[in-house]
């Protein structure tokens, strides 16, 4: 299963309706074990349903699949449960706007996500991490969530998908209302994530933010990739520096 | 004065535990699903003919011989009884509302289903068992205590005692463990916690269990408290602990568990003063007040999410 040639994630052809109307054309890509690969497109271009796609969220608020496949280490998740892809495939997701539980205290958002990890496993290595990670967390961790900073609670957002045991991070927008300090701060603890052998699939707006931590990238534009390679040759690439880096 | 003031304050504690038991369920599943079950009220009558049936089984009712006293009786009546009435819940959990909930289904036509399954409930009862009442079997034998000239019966305080146990005992769930957590997560953003590797519909199936063993508990204390058993008994006192959890804050336990209270103790107050015929009007009148002044309930916060 772990066949090196194997990616970590593979989409073929994926397609994908909200009812008629079609959000994903057949898009193709791959993220490889190891890896940051981006994602970056304009608003509405399919990055955020790229990924609900691959976590398999129920409805209302998941996308229809019509066509294409998502494999995970080579096997199809197309019949995953939600849970089940970060429970036994250890893909997790911090969405976008962040979806913290407001009423619940940073520690209790850290405690929930390891609701499916094995009862008697040691977390304390994985608090230590997360908090080693964002100290921000660890002065606030007694204090209700939903009076964090945005910022905050991006960290927040991050740290709980850590605490899901994952191998495979997905990041929808993390920089999305946060200062710029704050923002360099995130990607510098995400930057440290993948030295330490975490995968990462980044989607994000910010064209050059993204590419110049990423090592591939690939741009959506209307459900389609038009453009991929690697993020140093991608920041180089004129067409891209026209649409999306400005001058 | 002081003795009849101590023996209503009694009674209102009776009615009281009645109220908030149920309300409990309704709030629970209210503050994870943002469904008002109105078949809660049926439940719990079905709790109560559970009850009706496993005691006189183990009785020697229907054949079986007799071999219990009536305590044990009752010891063993208490749990098949609530994990009966659980199960009853999340059959229709699962049978009503889970299929709706997979459409993506309007609330309203979910809160239509519910009132439809009480309904069934209700009338499956009379198909199956006759419109004759059940007199439900004295497990218990009575004893009375006496402190000045107030009379209080064991069955009284067991049912308070049971009341405040199960509140304390919900409230440590809730707060305290990770079913409960996710619980509160849920009611709070949905959407993200199948992406805490939490399946939610393993926590929505806790929440009936949850609701409906208190509403089968609050079936058997009340047969025990008043003995006769009819299939429109959950309707009436059903509706009264929904009222009871509205105006404590649905979505709230603590709201519940206080509205149910408030509700007896007004009752109560009603009915010591003015003729027993004005006491649904009164007290109503009273609760209304109450939400004209915090329209979200005791406990309940505008706009915020609650369990």
């Amino acid at each position: 299963m772990n066949n090196s040639k194997t990616p970590l994630l593979e989409v073929r052809d994926l397609e994908v309706r909200y009812g008629n109307i079609s959000a994903l054309h057949g898009i193709s890509f791959k993220v490889e074990k190891g890896e940051i690969v981006t994602l970056i497109g304009a608003n509405g271009a399919g990055k955020t349903t790229t990924l609900h796609a691959i976590t398999r969220l129920p409805p209302p608020e998941a996308p229809r699949l019509c066509a294409g496949d998502i494999l995970i280490h080579g096997q199809s998740i197309i019949k995953t449960e939600p849970h089940d892809v970060v429970r036994k495939l250890h893909c997790a997701l911090a969405p976008e706007g962040r979806h913290i539980f407001g009423n619940l205290t940073v520690t209790e958002n850290l405690t929930l996500a390891t609701f499916s990890r094995p009862k008697n496993e040691d977390l304390t290595k994985d608090y230590e991490h997360v908090f080693d990670l964002f100290p921000r967390l660890a002065e606030r961790r007694h204090q209700r969530s939903e009076s964090l900073s945005g910022g905050e609670q991006q960290m927040l957002a991050v740290g709980r998908a850590l605490m899901s045991g994952c191998t495979f991070l997905m990041l929808d927008e993390p920089s999305m209302g946060l200062a710029p300090l704050l923002m360099y701060d995130m990607f510098r603890a995400l930057k440290k994530l993948n030295q330490e052998g975490m995968t990462i699939l980044l989607v994000e707006q910010n064209a050059k933010l993204a590419l110049d931590f990423a090592h591939r990238g690939y741009l959506l534009e209307t459900g389609e990739i038009i453009l991929s390679g690697n993020a140093a040759e991608l920041l180089k690439n004129p067409d891209i520096h026209k649409a999306y880096l400005g001058h | 004065m002081f003795d009849t003031l101590l023996q209503n304050i009694l009674n209102a504690l009776q009615w009281g535990s009645f109220y908030s038991l149920i309300a409990l369920g309704y709030t629970l599943v209210y503050g994870v699903l943002r469904l008002i079950n109105f078949a809660h009220g049926d439940i719990v009558m079905v709790g109560a003919y559970i009850a009706f049936f496993i005691s006189s089984l183990l009785l020697g009712q229907y054949g079986m011989p007799a071999f219990l006293p009536g305590w044990a009786v009752l010891a063993l009546t208490i749990p098949l009884t609530m994990a009966l009435t659980s199960v009853v819940g999340v059959t229709l959990e699962r049978i009503a509302y889970r299929p709706l909930r997979r459409k993506g289904a309007n609330r309203l036509y979910v809160v239509i289903t519910a009132l439809m399954a009480g309904l069934i409930l209700e009338n499956g009862n009379l198909l199956v068992l006759g419109a004759s009442r059940k007199k439900f079997p004295e497990l218990i034998e009575k004893v009375v205590y006496k402190f000045g000239s107030t009379y209080v019966t064991n069955l009284k305080i067991g049912v308070i005692l049971t009341a405040i146990l199960s509140f304390i005992g919900l409230h440590f769930i809730i707060t305290r463990t990770k079913v409960g957590m996710a619980m509160r997560a849920i009611s709070y953003d949905k959407f993200a916690v199948p992406l805490m590797g939490i399946p939610i519909d393993t926590v929505i199936v806790f929440t009936f269990v949850l609701g409906s063993s208190m509403a089968g508990l609050a079936g058997i204390l009340f047969a025990l408290s008043y003995p006769i058993l009819d299939p429109y008994m959950g309707m009436s006192i059903g509706w009264k602990a929904f009222i009871a959890a509205v105006v404590g804050g649905i979505g709230d336990i603590r709201g519940a568990f206080a509205g149910g209270f408030i509700l007896g103790i007004i009752e109560i107050s009603v009915v010591a003063v003015f003729p027993s015929s004005y006491r649904d009007l009164i007290a109503f009148s009273i609760l209304l007040l109450i939400l004209t002044i915090r329209p979200t309930g005791l406990f309940g916060v505008a706009q915020t999410t609650k369990i």
